[in-house]
């Protein structure tokens, strides 16, 4: 498996990856998150890379992270940011395929948003928000999508029981219509 | 189509439902010329699944809109946490729960691609997959065309593709015991062999379907009423089409040749003869035009299926994978534990993570797994199309008519289940 984004990535933005990895044919590079925008732009515009469709963001909540048969230096520890997020995109010129990773930690969860550079992740991004609590700088209207406003808590996160139920609370305090709705965001500190 | 435009920021918005409603002018008096905020959905005949589209109209004209899924969220990433490898195949039956069999094969080659038995699935296995695979995407592309059609009031076609539908379900009912939610897939193979008759009922079945195809595009693709709902409605370009993530069906209605089974080929694909239609215009009736020319594709494959098919098992012999054989579970104590260790434990998948993706019947379906190595996902995520697609619903049906929304919506095919996950 030749790894051509990888090292295209690496000769070109060596000093904003942490790492790069290939498992299961899977090209990851792991994307200082300050460099996120810059190194995403260079994927997007370049001629010899044109990543020019998105395909998915999530993330990982690595707190339960205890992989069998691998060393404990690899498990999850307090030390060590808690979630990863992941964007996948996809070169339809050339066929290339990457992952970007991006490390954030659990005391601040806050991570660049792409949406401005793919409108697709537009609506990822709010998924991710919704599910796990991270808050994409820059996104244009970082809502939950899935979940109600009045949900509390982040379903998706591995410390939310698969078990807990909450009632629905009403407000009417929130805008209902959209362009309204567009102008103020819930991305703040609930 | 298009509505005369004014300037709409200065005008004051009313809002149904809500507090503003005692703003609205007196219904005897003359109607205001104000913006007026609407809902349509999540209940709606027109909104396939529950879906809410918040409406803001200058009279019949959209001028905002926001498309608010979620009322079909049923957390299949957070149960599939819980599950076993196997147990979430009836979870994947639930997502696109018009075209499960993809989603079963989906979920099954991620699993083997992280165990690494990608090459080594039996030849029938993996011909019986792509066979079911193909059933199911007709049975897709025959409801979503059924179902617009219906819509905008053609219901003879509706009736007469869920005739064909029937066939198809009836079919994969003999094959896997369950009409809609079969979990016939297994990770190494498929649950049980095909049964006896199968290609004569499969090939009889292909002749009436090409037949009841011919009728209703005979009705439909030269009908006035349908063209002028369909053509030059919900248009996209080719370049808002890669941007906003599109796949399958609707991208390639905007000329983005892109097809899995093409560009990323997995299974049997390579050893079958098809062609990936391209649409030029990019609306919503190049996407009913794709979808139709897909379907006589689909049914291409499956008669070269038909006459390459293999014998042989249709599991793979790996104990790690495969359940011992039922003679065995019943007499001896090894097989025994065996058993109970597989379907207790789960099949125990080294850790690391993978993306696989495949043909949904809505363009590229890929589920991401990460594995910390026990018998459980430790991630599980599904890259679901509907959901990609549905985000561009506000964009397509900006500055169209309400009326404009029921086609757009049908082109788009969101299947709840598998927007909402």
């Amino acid at each position: 498996m030749s790894l051509i984004v990888l090292d295209a990535l690496q000769a070109k933005h060596g000093q904003a990856l942490d790492r790069v990895e290939s498992i299961h044919g899977d090209e990851i590079a792991w994307v200082k998150r300050d460099a996120l925008v810059a190194v995403a732009t260079w994927l997007r515009d370049d001629p010899t890379m044109l990543f020019d469709s998105p395909v998915f963001v999530t993330c990982i909540d690595r707190i339960d992270w205890h992989p069998v048969g691998a060393p404990p230096s690899t498990w999850w520890t307090e030390d060590k940011p808690r979630f990863e997020v992941c964007y996948q995109l996809r070169s339809s010129t050339y066929r290339y395929r990457i992952r970007l990773k991006v490390a954030v930690p659990e005391a601040d969860p806050r991570c660049p948003s792409l949406a401005t550079l793919w409108p697709a992740f537009n609506w990822q991004e709010r998924e991710t928000f919704d599910m796990y609590g991270i808050k994409f700088d820059g996104h244009p209207d970082l809502r939950r999508i899935y979940l109600y406003e009045e949900f509390v808590g982040y379903p998706l996160r591995k410390d939310y029981p698969k078990e807990k139920r909450q009632p629905l609370v009403r407000r009417d305090d929130l805008p209902i219509n959209p362009i309204k709705a567009r102008q103020t965001t819930s991305g703040e500190e609930r | 189509m298009a509505a005369p435009t004014r300037d709409v920021t200065s005008l004051k918005q009313l809002v149904l439902g809500r507090k503003d409603v005692q703003d609205l002018a007196d219904t005897e008096q003359e109607l205001p010329p104000d913006l007026m905020t609407v809902n349509m959905g999540p209940s709606h005949p027109a909104m396939h699944g529950t879906v809410r589209i918040v409406l803001t109209v200058d009279g019949e004209r959209i001028v905002a809109s926001d498309v608010q899924p979620g009322y079909l969220h049923r957390c299949f990433e957070k149960e599939s946490e819980h599950a076993t490898y196997t147990q979430v195949f009836p979870y994947t039956d639930r997502l696109n729960y018009v075209s499960p069999m993809i989603n079963n094969c989906g979920w099954a080659m991620a699993v083997e691609k992280l165990m690494g038995l990608t090459a080594s699935i039996p030849k029938r296995a993996e011909y019986i997959r792509v066979i079911v695979s193909e059933m199911s995407r007709i049975t897709d592309h025959l409801t979503c065309i059924g179902a617009s059609a219906m819509e905008l009031g053609a219901f003879t076609a509706f009736l007469y593709f869920l005739k064909a539908r029937e066939w198809f379900y009836e079919l994969l009912e003999k094959v896997s015991g369950a009409r809609l939610t079969h979990s016939y897939v297994r990770v190494g193979g498929v649950g049980k062999d095909l049964p006896d008759g199968f290609h004569d009922e499969l090939t009889r079945t292909l002749d009436q379907t090409v037949k009841v195809m011919e009728e209703v595009e005979n009705m439909l693709n030269n009908n006035k009423i349908f063209r002028d709902r369909m053509a030059g409605i919900g248009a996209m370009t080719k370049a808002e089409a890669l941007a906003t993530g599109c796949v399958g069906p609707i991208a390639r209605a905007c000329g983005v040749d892109y097809d899995v089974r093409k560009d990323y080929p997995y299974s049997i694909y390579p050893e079958v003869e098809f062609d990936v239609p391209v649409g030029t215009t990019g609306d919503c009736y190049d996407r009913y035009l794709v979808r139709i020319e897909e379907m006589k594709q689909s049914i291409r494959i499956l008669r070269q299926c038909l006459a390459q098919i293999p014998d042989g098992p249709v599991v793979v012999d790996d104990p790690r994978v495969a359940l011992p054989p039922k003679r065995d579970t019943y007499n001896t104590i090894e097989s025994m534990i065996r058993h109970f260790k597989h379907i207790v434990d789960g099949i125990r998948v080294p850790a690391g993570e993978a993306y696989t993706f495949v043909e949904g019947g809505n363009g590229e379906l890929g589920f991401y797994i990460v594995s910390d190595g026990t018998g459980r996902p430790y991630k599980a995520y599904c890259r679901a199309p509907s959901f990609v697609h549905l985000s561009t619903a506000g964009q397509l049906i900006h500055d169209h008519f309400i009326a404009d929304v029921v086609p757009i919506f049908g082109m788009i095919n969101m299947i709840g289940g598998e927007c909402d996950k």
